[in-house]
């Protein structure tokens, strides 16, 4: 039941959820874990200890629940900067998730920055939450927004950002670490490289990458990144932006209200210190507490060791499927360039008629176009079908898979 | 119901083999939608003469159960009189398909063509027979659908 690297049995037994049947006696195999993740108990037992112990609002009473929310809240802002590895605790920003974080910084960091001609760039493998934001932000400015291609192999063509950076006019490059269709590692530290020598900020779409990879901010160097608890064990709700304190400094507040003043009168208000400026109104206190004990979770295994296991269950399924007469695996083929997400279509059959075959043998997959229409045009496919693995996968849960898979194609006569 | 009676010899038939796929020159009336969950895109096309239809054709991207609903309705109004046309409903549709108790996420697939037919109803109607009256028992059809 394991891998060399991880003992998925006594994990397993951690995550009640994966004890469950669907469809009445199907095991559940959970392959969407792009999407989101599985909770293990842990987490699940910190969210209601703190409804049940010491459910109180932060930052503002003098009493004793109050401060003891207080404390597991803000404790969970010092695990995740250990997490990332970033140098201060001020510049981790509570949000609810990815998507919000980039809207904060295209809100708040690019209208004060992007004017009438300049360029956003972004890449043609960004889920929608890393396009939308910056359209709406260029419209308004009168600014462009530019692509960095994919090619064949679902990697980025660098050279598109070379063309791009020449200009001049490039203010802010944005991209994902990792794709979350052709499950593509971006090469991030090229991409600052080259972005620094320009004087061009960097905003990194972690929400991929953070859950299956060590990342290492001050490694790293870049200006924004951006990611979310629940891909990676934590509820959902929470979700984490990183920037430079400087910048953030420099930055107006993305939402006003309670908790981000420092004090307010009838005309005028002056902004609380960092984080806080950028933490209007209750904050999600209980999910935030829950995802403390999900990153103690991970780091109690490790990442590297996340990081080799879902390679191992991945070179497992990409060489049985692609042995599969009629599949077509998207992505890169060097398993050291990918995480555990593979992308694929099989014959004529239509991503969404495979998801609900397979869910009929118990197997939770993602169909349609994952929130990356823009990567769909590019691929030339209306949808793929997507497996994503994490810790608690096996190769056991591969083989039902591929199974179920061979069952599509006798249903479809293929 | 299960895959094994989902994708039955006819509908993967009309999912590989579509009839009346393609456009027409000058339609009168032409409509299309797409589901925002699943990326799928419908258009129809078609032509009205003495209140009955003359000439539907389809174009589209998606699942067997969206194309084969596509097609399936196209044979089954086509020289239809206008007013048959006008009150097919949702069982309609799924009788003619012969599919049962679809779940909520894969229903939509099957009654998107009903959907876009709906809706390029209602504009024919209003903008062409200036008839507000049925043209709004048309659009609550074609938002009540799911």
């Amino acid at each position: 039941m394991q891998t060399s690297f991880i003992n998925v049995e006594n994990i397993r037994n951690d995550f009640p959820i994966l004890k469950r049947k669907v469809h009445k006696d199907k095991p559940l195999v959970y392959l969407d874990n792009a999407a989101t993740t599985q909770k293990p108990i842990q987490v699940i037992d910190a969210i209601s200890n703190f409804y049940l112990t010491y459910n109180s609002n932060i930052h503002r009473a003098v009493h004793e629940l109050a401060e003891e929310a207080t404390l597991a809240y803000e404790a969970t802002r010092d695990k995740v900067a250990k997490f990332i590895n970033a140098k201060n605790r001020e510049e981790i920003v509570f949000v609810r998730g990815t998507t919000e974080a980039i809207n904060l910084v295209a809100y708040a960091w690019g209208r004060q920055n992007i004017n009438k001609d300049d360029i956003i760039v972004t890449t043609e493998y960004e889920h929608h939450s890393n396009i939308v934001p910056w359209q709406l932000l260029a419209k308004e400015k009168g600014a462009k927004l530019e692509y960095i291609g994919v090619d064949d192999n679902g990697e980025l063509i660098l050279d598109h950002l070379d063309k791009y950076l020449q200009t001049g006019k490039v203010k802010i490059v944005t991209f994902s670490q990792m794709s979350n269709v052709l499950g593509t590692i971006t090469n991030s530290e090229e991409i600052i490289k080259r972005c620094k020598k320009y004087g061009v900020r960097v905003l990194i779409d972690g929400a991929q990458s953070v859950p299956h990879l060590k990342v290492d901010l001050q490694k790293l160097d870049c200006d924004f990144f951006a990611f979310s608890a629940h891909k990676m064990l934590g509820p959902t709700g929470v979700g984490i932006l990183w920037a430079r304190k400087e910048l953030l400094q420099g930055m107006v507040p993305f939402n006003g209200g309670g908790d981000m003043i420092r004090e307010v009168h009838k005309y005028e208000t002056t902004w609380n210190d960092l984080p806080y400026k950028f933490e209007a109104g209750t904050p999600n206190i209980a999910d935030v507490i829950g995802f403390a004990a999900a990153i103690d979770y991970l780091d109690k295994i490790g990442m590297d060791k996340v990081r080799e296991h879902e390679m191992e269950l991945t070179k497992y399924a990409l060489d049985k499927l692609s042995q599969m007469k009629g599949i077509i695996l998207y992505g890169p083929k060097d398993i050291t360039k990918r995480g555990g997400v593979i992308s694929f279509n099989l014959g004529d059959i239509h991503p969404h008629d495979l998801a609900t075959i397979v869910d009929e043998d118990g197997i939770a997959i993602r169909s349609g176009h994952h929130c990356a229409q823009v990567l769909m045009e590019r691929l030339d496919v209306s949808a793929t079908s997507r497996a994503s693995f994490y810790i608690y996968n096996t190769k056991e849960e591969v083989d039902v898979f591929v199974k179920s898979l061979n069952r599509a194609k006798e249903l479809f006569r293929i | 119901m299960s895959s094994a009676d989902i994708y039955r010899e006819i509908i993967l038939d009309y999912y590989r083999n579509p009839r009346n796929y393609g456009k027409i020159q000058d339609p009168d009336i032409s409509q299309r939608d797409s589901n925002p969950l699943c990326g799928d895109e419908l258009e129809m096309h078609l032509n009205i003469k003495d209140d009955k239809v003359a000439d539907v054709k389809f174009t589209g991207k998606g699942c067997a159960i969206s194309q084969a609903s596509a097609s399936m309705l196209t044979e089954l109004i086509m020289g239809k009189d206008f007013e048959y046309v006008k009150k097919l409903t949702k069982d309609d549709i799924l009788d003619n398909l012969g599919l049962h108790d679809l779940g909520p996420a894969r229903i939509k697939c099957a009654l998107l063509s009903l959907k876009v037919l709906k809706s390029g109803l209602y504009s024919y109607i209003i903008d062409k027979l200036k008839d507000t009256a049925s043209a709004d028992q048309i659009k609550d059809q074609a938002s009540g659908l799911y």
